[in-house]
Formats: C-alpha cells, sequence, structure tokens
C-alpha cells in the first residue's frame, strides 16, 4: 500500500515535475535573456562611456577647481 | 518665469588659468560664432534711472571690436543679449546663461536647453579666438572641493503675496522636490570628501533657512527682491536650491511643479501645514539617502518620507486645479500633474525605476554599473570623472548626451525646436520685442536689460531708451506687425513715438 501510494505520490510529483519541467526553461531562459540583455546593454553602455572619458581621472578631476559663484 | 545657469568651465592642462578671462573669452568666441557681422556687444543696462547720456561710450560695434573689446564693459567683462532674448555674460568666474523669460515650464525646459547648445558652440569656439585654448564646460553645480555655482529659477509672482506663506509652504517643497530634480553627486559634503552617492549636487550648500546671501551662508528661500518690472504690482522669487539638470524631465517637472505650488501658495489654497523641524538638516538627509527610506519630521510631529510629502503636495495640487479649472485645465496643466504624481508613484514602488528619465537615477545606474563591472568604490576618481563628464556640453564627450543619442535618457523637446529656440525668442513675452530688436536692429542698439532696450539712432544726440516693465507685453502679438513695418530703429521708435 505505502509502495503503491508511494509509488502514486511520485507519479503525481513526477507529473507536477514534468509540467514544472516543461514551462521551468521557457520561463527561466526569458528571464535570463533578458536580464542578459540588461547586462549586455549597461556593459555596452559602460563601454561606451569608456571610449570618451578624459584620460588620467585622478588628474583631471583634481584639476578641476572652481571659483564660487552666484 | 526663467532659469539662470552658471557653467563650471576648465582648461585641460591648465588648472591655474584665469576662469574670469576663460569666462569672458566664451562669451566672446560665441559673439564671434554667430554674429555674422552684426553687432552682438552691447551694454547691459543696469540702471533705468541712469541718464541715458551715461549709457553711452560702451557702444561698440562688430565691425570696430576685436575680440579683447568685445569683452569691455563696465566690469571689463563680456556681455551679450542674445537673439532669443537671453542673456549671455560672465557672473564671478562662470559663463552664465540667463533664459529668456517664458510663460510655462515646457518652454522653460525648452530655451534652457537651448543654452546648452548655445555653450556647447561657445566651447567650441573658444580655440579659434587668439591666444584661445582648449575649454571645458560643465552643466554642474559644483567642483567637488568646496565651490558651488548656482542654477537659479525665477517665478514671477503678485507683490500682495504674503513672504511668510511662502516661506512657510515652499520650504517643505524645496527641503524634498529634489526627489525628481536632483541631478546626482559623488562626494558627501560641500568639498565632497566624504565617500558616497548623493542625490543632489546642491543640498549640502545650504546652511540657513532664509536669507538674502547667494554665495555664502546660502538660505532654502532666498530673499532676493528685483523683480525687473513694476515693483508694486509684482515680486521676482529667485530660487537658488535648484540643480543644474541635464534631464529634460527633471527641468520641467522642476518649473512645472513649484508653478503649482506657487499658484496654490498665491491663492492661499493650501492649509497643509508641513513645516519641518530641522529643514536644512533635513534637505542634507534627504539628499543622502537614495534609497528614499529617510524619514522627515514636522512640527506637528509627524514623520513622512521626502516622496510621501511630495504625493501630499501633489494631491494638494490635483484637488488645487480641479477646484479652480476643473474640465478647461489647461493641456499642460494636466501633464505636468499626471508626470508629477507618477514619477512621486514609480519613486514609491522602485526608484530605480527611473533610471533613464531622472538625473540622478540615471546617473547612479551608471555609477553602479561600473562599480559591479569593475568592483570599485565611491573612492575611485572615475566615478567622480563619471559625475563631472555627465554634465559636458560638448556632444561627444557629455555623458548624458550620449546616454540620450541611445535613447538611454529620454527627450522630451526635439533637436530641431531646440535649435530653434536657439536663435528664436519665445513670442509670449518681452523677450519676443529684446530679441527681435537684437536680431532686426542689433547695429543701433546700445544696451539692453530684463526691462529695456536702447538705441543709439545715428544722427541722434541722446540715446532712445525703451522700458520694458511689463513681462506680458512686447509680445509677437503685440509688436510683430510693428517691427515687421519697421526696417530700421528709426521707423521703430517713430512708431512707438518716441
Amino acid at each position: 500500500m505505502a509502495t503503491r501510494d508511494s509509488g502514486d505520490q511520485q507519479k503525481v510529483s513526477r507529473t507536477q515535475e514534468e509540467a514544472e519541467v516543461e514551462e521551468a526553461p521557457q520561463a527561466s531562459s526569458d528571464l535570463a535573456e533578458r536580464k542578459a540583455a540588461l547586462d549586455d546593454d549597461i556593459d555596452a553602455i559602460l563601454a561606451d562611456i569608456d571610449d570618451v572619458l578624459e584620460t588620467n581621472a585622478e588628474e583631471f578631476v583634481r584639476a578641476f577647481v572652481q571659483k564660487g559663484g552666484e | 518665469m526663467g532659469i539662470e545657469t552658471e557653467y563650471g568651465v576648465s582648461v585641460p592642462g591648465h588648472p591655474h588659468v584665469n576662469a574670469m578671462l576663460t569666462s569672458s573669452q566664451v562669451v566672446s568666441a560665441y559673439a564671434h560664432a554667430v554674429a555674422q557681422g552684426r553687432q552682438t556687444a552691447m551694454r547691459w543696462d543696469y540702471d533705468e534711472e541712469t541718464p541715458l547720456r551715461d549709457a553711452r561710450g560702451f557702444d561698440l560695434t562688430r565691425a570696430e571690436a576685436d575680440p579683447s573689446m568685445l569683452t569691455d564693459d563696465d566690469l571689463g567683462l563680456a556681455n551679450l543679449i542674445l537673439t532669443n532674448g537671453a542673456r549671455l555674460y560672465v557672473d564671478h568666474a562662470h559663463p552664465e546663461y540667463s533664459s529668456p523669460e517664458v510663460t510655462n515650464p515646457w518652454d522653460g525646459m525648452l530655451w534652457d536647453k537651448a543654452g546648452e547648445r548655445v555653450m556647447a558652440r561657445a566651447a567650441e569656439s573658444v580655440p579659434h579666438l587668439p591666444g584661445g585654448r582648449e575649454v571645458r564646460l560643465y552643466k554642474n553645480n559644483t567642483d567637488n572641493k568646496g565651490a558651488s555655482y548656482g542654477t537659479h529659477e525665477n517665478y514671477l509672482m503678485q507683490r500682495s503675496t504674503p513672504f511668510a506663506a511662502i516661506v512657510r509652504h515652499l520650504t517643505p517643497f524645496f527641503v524634498t522636490r529634489q526627489v525628481i530634480t536632483g541631478a546626482g553627486r559623488v562626494g558627501i559634503g560641500q568639498d565632497g570628501r566624504g565617500s558616497g552617492f548623493q542625490i543632489s549636487q546642491r543640498a549640502d550648500y545650504f546652511e540657513v533657512e532664509v536669507g538674502l546671501e547667494t554665495t555664502l551662508k546660502r538660505p532654502i528661500i532666498n530673499t532676493r527682491d528685483e523683480p525687473h518690472a513694476d515693483p508694486d504690482k509684482y515680486r521676482r522669487l529667485h530660487v537658488i536650491v535648484g540643480d543644474a539638470n541635464l534631464s529634460e524631465l527633471s527641468t520641467y517637472l522642476k518649473l512645472g511643479t513649484t508653478s503649482l505650488v506657487l499658484a496654490m501658495i498665491e491663492d492661499g489654497f493650501l492649509d497643509l501645514d508641513l513645516t519641518l523641524t530641522h529643514p536644512v538638516r533635513e534637505m542634507h538627509d534627504v539628499s543622502h539617502d537614495w534609497s528614499l527610506g529617510h524619514e522627515l519630521t514636522t512640527v506637528s510631529g509627524r514623520t513622512l518620507t521626502a516622496v510621501q510629502l511630495q504625493i501630499e503636495l501633489c494631491e494638494q495640487a490635483r484637488k488645487y486645479v480641479e477646484d479652480r479649472y476643473g474640465v478647461d485645465v489647461d493641456s499642460q496643466t494636466a501633464d505636468v500633474l499626471d508626470r508629477w504624481e507618477t514619477v512621486l508613484d514609480r519613486l514609491l514602488a522602485d526608484p530605480m525605476s527611473l533610471s533613464g528619465e531622472l538625473d540622478w537615477v540615471t546617473k547612479l545606474s551608471v555609477l553602479q554599473g561600473y562599480r559591479d563591472r569593475d568592483g570599485t568604490d565611491w573612492d575611485d576618481p572615475r566615478l567622480a570623472l563619471v559625475d563631472l563628464q555627465y554634465a559636458d556640453v560638448e556632444p561627444t564627450r557629455g555623458i548624458a548626451q550620449r546616454l540620450q543619442a541611445r535613447g538611454r535618457l529620454t527627450r522630451l523637446t526635439t533637436e530641431e525646436q531646440v535649435a530653434h529656440a536657439v536663435s528664436s525668442p519665445p513670442e509670449d513675452t518681452r523677450a519676443y520685442f529684446r530679441g527681435e530688436c537684437v536680431r532686426r536692429y542689433g547695429a543701433e542698439i546700445a544696451a539692453a536689460s530684463w526691462d529695456s532696450v536702447i538705441f543709439d539712432i545715428p544722427g541722434r544726440d541722446a540715446l532712445q531708451r525703451v522700458p520694458t516693465m511689463e513681462p506680458l507685453r512686447g509680445t509677437r502679438a503685440h509688436v510683430g506687425e510693428l517691427l515687421a513695418s519697421s526696417p530700421n530703429a528709426a521707423d521703430l521708435l517713430a512708431a512707438l513715438g518716441a
């Protein structure tokens, strides 16, 4: 009985698992794709900024000294 | 209304160059770049009471002036009135663009953006001047070493509104509006030595609640009151708490929401008491907590976050507009209300969702990108450089502009509209008369100011002063035909009965 029950349960849970397994890769790959796209996007943005950032950040920032205004 | 912005200025490789001289070169360079033979150097008319004769001696014409002469005026610094009605000049040690007077937030945003293009053109032109070097201009508010320079909004108000009511209701609004209008800053404290990111460029430079100063002991509410208009009718509210924004949405909402709150104050509509216990400290605390979780305390004993306080004011504004205008509300007021409400809801739900729309969130997400990718902390000088270069007016270097070009920072205007605003004045204020006079009769103008245009007509002994004391006169509807039918300034003055 127990075995059969257990078998039934296993069967049920396997069915659920199968159902989940069928959907899960789809959902997670969507999510992964979106995350990858966002990462690619921010990576592309940063690479784009890298190309134009003033050279020698430390010196450039230190040399930017203003007088007060207003 | 209008916005005046002092731009940060530097000459790469020459940190000790004279900032006033460089600023003056920036202004002169713009004159050369756009002049094309017309007079562009004219004196600012500082004193409407000064006899006209005294205004003589500054009537340089483009033909006579060499670049160094173009910098001559009574302070030895360059000063221009542009065909769009704006003033481009040197204020202290910064080039400043004071936008023409406009009647609404959308136009304010447009002519403010035009100022960025004017500065970009000026910076590009400086190396062409004799002795001119490469110049960087930044639309920001601090050097992160203790110096701050301003982005001031000006609002025309009825003189009859009690100043106490302005202070009472505007202070909590100003302390909290930075969640929308902040430009973002790397560095904490006036000298920027504290490590971290904060929402506002300006917040740390405010030290008192109310006062006349703008350069030290800066007050949240500034009491400078030169209306540049009939002083019996008007007050000019000079707002100095604002950051210089690159995001058009930030500028639009800055002008739009402030206008709505001022309208409620003028109308005596606000009875909500949000007076804060420690407004100056709260202003710093709100700026320093970019999670937006900081709770402010009111004198009445309430605690609420900056976003919650803004939501309460926004709800009041919604009620006010419904009560006063109902279905007849103009589309721009409705648009400002809708956007204000939506932005606050989203700030409440997830501040980072405003990346690509508000300056501080956009800047923060780029900085976080660097931190994630390179594993750096907030002390990394490259993050300070990103903060600075976000505001570079040059389109290939300026990070905000690069993001806009990639569609990662929202535009509300088109570049065609901005280009038009660079050369043309708003049509519904006195800026129209000023800008059109400069465009049509530039060689015959000796001086001008917000409230006057002074002509120097060949063959006439005295200068002829045309006062423009009423901000809503001198519009296209009012003087468009008159200008069109006056081929020269003498004809115009004859038609005006001068």
